[in-house]
């Protein structure tokens, strides 16, 4: 399963860098939609360092969503997702190789928003481990989630509006936690065994874990 | 051209292993599309080394029959084997050994040919050593395999899928209008290769309404109606059209 979750990864990497959906599309997104946030709420630095990290985690689900959509698209032209059957990958590695390339793609888009939130909004960071591990797993689970979710939408003739509607309350919890998480890193009060990131890790484990099992009867679907 | 058939038998099966058995038995097969039954009834038996040209009306259930044999099709009534594996039970044991060309070419349109092609090879966990020479075999050699598969003509896509189905070598070959978009020379790499495939062993179903223009010569003609077989003839070795068995069918090489 390994090899597969491998050659998906780096097929659906490739891709990404010759069609730049997510540099040349996404990523703008998740920046306009950071800004207007700040806009829209309020232009005082103490209110904008208090609600930034909730603004991060709208706009990373925001992108999430485009990027999981994205990633169940590139099986649905020429039906190459047929062909995946055909030439025998595993169903779990599909899933997991999807994951991760999706991953791949949000860390990069997180990392250009952590940039834009520092520059824009000003925050003071204390406790950074926190922050980072807290985001690799809210981001694990944004995509495990993503991604099985994108392919049950995808046989859908209406997938472009039911995937927000499947998605964004599934992934809820990970907004809720990722915030709280992020909160307690910039204020230095968390630690590595904060139950926020506690609840992200299960989160993350749990979607890794049904998308590969279920993966299989959701591609037969 | 005989570098993808080795004598071992690396994809073409040996005919004594299916000399007992059909290599495709659907009997009485009923499969549903949406609501709509495409197949209601399909009874058919295909031994091992026949080239097999099925033939209808458009909507006849030709691709239907295709797609269920590859495992793409749920069959909800019927019993039906393929390779010896019951394809409703394991449809992923079946999938792995055909090879499958149909009207959408499973391609990747962001990726070059070669990109396609090696894909492939490594997801079936064939010989990449067999990349360039498929390539090369449908005139997709050179600089055209580094060509993203967005910037080609609709049969050149159809040499793209047609390379890697060549350098897998599949024990049955799946062909729905392989001659479609395909120029001459092209049409005869196509039909050299299939008669050589079944020659080592392959079996071939083919939908075509081209087929007999070609050097490619069916050992046995199946009419699908109404998703059913309609007719079943088949045609001698020698080519001497002679009908040795006919349920309804013309019993003519179209």
């Amino acid at each position: 399963m390994w090899r597969d979750v491998i050659l998906i990864a780096v097929k659906d990497l490739r891709i990404e860098l010759r069609s730049k959906v997510t540099a040349n599309q996404i990523l703008p997104f998740s920046l306009v939609v950071l800004i207007i946030f700040a806009f829209a709420l309020d232009t005082s630095p103490a209110t904008l360092q208090k609600v930034a990290p909730g603004l991060f985690w709208v706009a990373v689900l925001f992108s999430a969503i485009f990027s999981v959509e994205r990633a169940t698209a590139i099986e649905s032209d020429q039906n190459a997702g047929d062909g995946l059957l055909i030439y025998g990958v595993d169903p779990g590695g599909i899933f997991l190789g999807k994951v991760l390339s999706t991953f791949i793609q949000l860390f990069f888009l997180e990392v250009v928003l952590l940039a834009g939130v520092v520059v824009l909004y000003s925050p003071k960071v204390a406790g950074w481990p926190l922050v980072l591990l807290s985001s690799l797993f809210a981001t694990l689970g944004i995509c495990g989630a993503g991604v099985m979710y994108s392919q049950l939408a995808s046989g859908s003739k209406a997938k472009q509006t039911l995937l927000p509607l499947l998605l964004i309350p599934i992934v809820s919890p990970v907004l809720l936690a990722g915030t709280k998480a992020w909160q307690d890193g910039f204020s230095g009060s968390g630690t590595l065994g904060d139950p926020w990131l506690r609840l992200l890790i299960i989160f993350a484990v749990v979607y890794l874990a049904l998308g590969t099992i279920f993966y299989s009867a959701i591609l037969e679907d | 051209m005989s570098k993808f058939f080795p004598a071992d038998g690396r994809g073409a099966i040996p005919n004594r292993l299916y000399s007992m058995q059909s290599l495709v038995s659907f009997k009485n097969v009923i499969a549903v599309s949406g609501n709509f039954p495409v197949l209601t009834g399909f009874d058919v038996e295909i031994g091992p080394s026949e080239i097999v040209l099925l033939r209808g009306r458009n909507g006849a259930g030709k691709t239907s029959f295709l797609r269920a044999v590859a495992g793409l099709l749920r069959v909800t009534r019927g019993q039906a084997k393929v390779l010896g594996v019951d394809v409703v039970a394991r449809p992923a044991d079946v999938r792995q050994r055909v090879g499958f060309l149909g009207h959408e070419s499973f391609l990747y349109e962001d990726l070059t040919a070669r990109e396609n092609v090696k894909f492939v090879l490594k997801a079936t966990r064939s010989d990449t050593n067999l990349l360039d020479s498929a390539l090369d075999a449908v005139g997709l050699g050179g600089r055209l395999s580094s060509l993203k598969v967005s910037k080609m003509s609709a049969g050149q896509k159809k040499k793209v899928a047609l390379a890697s189905l060549i350098a897998r070598a599949p024990e049955l070959w799946l062909l729905d209008e392989p001659h479609t978009s395909l120029d001459s020379w092209t049409r005869g790499v196509l039909d050299a290769t299939l008669n050589l495939a079944v020659e080592h062993g392959s079996t071939v179903l083919l939908v075509s309404h081209e087929a007999h223009h070609g050097s490619l010569m069916p050992s046995r003609i199946i009419d699908v109606a109404g998703g059913k077989v309609g007719g079943d003839t088949v045609v001698n070795e020698t080519n001497s059209k002679k009908v040795l068995l006919s349920k309804g069918g013309s019993g003519n090489v179209a």
